[in-house]
């Protein structure tokens, strides 16, 4: 299954997020890399670095994040990493990742799940 | 400029975004949520603290190891970019131990080139760039008309405060305050305002030199 890694500022913001998309998709490896080791909010280099770690498998990861430093600091850690089958998704953070869990659950591969997750990020949630 | 004084430059950042920690929040407050001299402070702190691991290195070294410990340390989007400017300058200077003027400015302009890159952002969206390419501006002009490295970068510092002052006249279109909107103007970008410092301390050391 392709691994899931859910990066915010806050470190309670990408657990919980990881809560509700477990929900739909229990074995799924996904995990939070949120905040500052000290508990306060920012994005962490090496929090984003080991959780990457902590779910990699030859299927590869995809990385969402809520904004800005965040962003940045994944693109650094993939640049470092420099491994092709680790990838950002541009999607909503909760939708996203639901959608990416789901889509990994059912043994989607790396290519197809950005392809298909990205592809519902315009998806409204009010009907008009 | 050789490794020992830009070893002082780096002590002379440290200390200055220590002591302008509160203001450079105090800007980020406005704008902003309220970190950015919390952020620097901390980043410089864990420079200092691990600068023996890279003291003795070549200049593209000294300035690489910055970056790297600005990246981990920092935690707010001032990290990644001025991370980011460190390693680029270390690119241009590798296995140097003395830079000439020449290379420094090559080395800025690199650093510039790497925050652009890196927040995907130009000149005038309030921004650290909004010193930083003044400054670039002015020193490269001055070297290039044949003046050294000190009286290039007073021009230098000169543009930069130019450019925090403009930096109120401006909305901001990158980073968290431009979620503000028109609301962010007035108000000075504290990114442009530590990027300043960078550059006065940089002027203040080779002039103690
Ligand atoms: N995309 C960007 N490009 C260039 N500079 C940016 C960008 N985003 C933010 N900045 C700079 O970073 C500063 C804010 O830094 P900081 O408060 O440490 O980070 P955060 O916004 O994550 O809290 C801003 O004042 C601005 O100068
Ligand atoms: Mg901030």
């Amino acid at each position: 299954m392709v691994g899931i890694v859910v990066v915010s500022h806050s470190q309670k913001l990408a657990e919980g997020v990881v809560d509700i998309a477990k929900v739909m998709a229990e074995n799924v490896p996904i995990v939070a890399a949120g905040g500052l080791e000290d508990g306060t909010l920012g994005t962490s280099y090496d929090r984003i670095h080991d959780a990457i770690e902590s779910v990699y498998s030859e299927e590869g990861v995809v990385m969402i994040a809520d904004m800005g430093g965040s962003i940045m600091t994944i693109e650094i850690v993939l640049e470092d990493m420099e491994r092709e089958n680790i990838v950002m998704l541009d999607c909503p953070l909760v939708e996203g990742a639901i959608l990416a869990a789901v889509e990994s659950k059912n043994g989607r591969n790396l290519e197809d799940l950005k392809d298909f997750v990205e592809r519902a990020r315009a998806t409204k949630k009010l009907s008009d | 400029m050789d490794t020992k004084q830009l070893l002082a430059i780096i002590h002379a950042i440290a200390k200055k975004v220590e002591a302008e920690k509160d203001y450079l929040s105090q800007l980020d407050n406005e704008i902003g949520d309220g970190d950015h001299g919390i952020n620097l402070a901390r980043g410089f702190k864990a420079v200092e603290e691990k600068i023996q691991t890279f003291a003795d290195k070549d200049i593209g070294a000294i300035f690489k190891g910055v970056g790297t410990v600005l990246v981990s340390t920092v935690g707010g989007a001032s990290g990644p970019l001025y991370g980011t400017a460190f390693m680029k300058a270390g690119n241009v200077c590798k296995g140097k131990m003395t830079i000439t003027a020449e290379e420094f400015t090559a080395a800025l302009d690199a650093a510039i080139n790497g925050i652009k890159m890196r927040g995907k952002a130009v000149e005038g969206e309030k921004t650290m760039l909004d010193a930083l390419c003044p400054a670039y501006k002015a020193i490269k002009e001055s070297i290039d008309g044949g003046k050294n490295l000190i009286d290039a970068l007073t021009n230098g510092v000169d543009a930069a405060a130019a450019g925090v002052e403009y930096t109120k006249t401006i909305i901001a279109t990158k980073g968290r305050a431009s979620y503000l909107k028109e609301r962010s103007l007035g108000h000075q970008d504290p990114g442009a305002t530590s990027s300043l410092y960078m550059l006065q301390m940089t002027l203040k050391t080779l002039k103690e030199a």
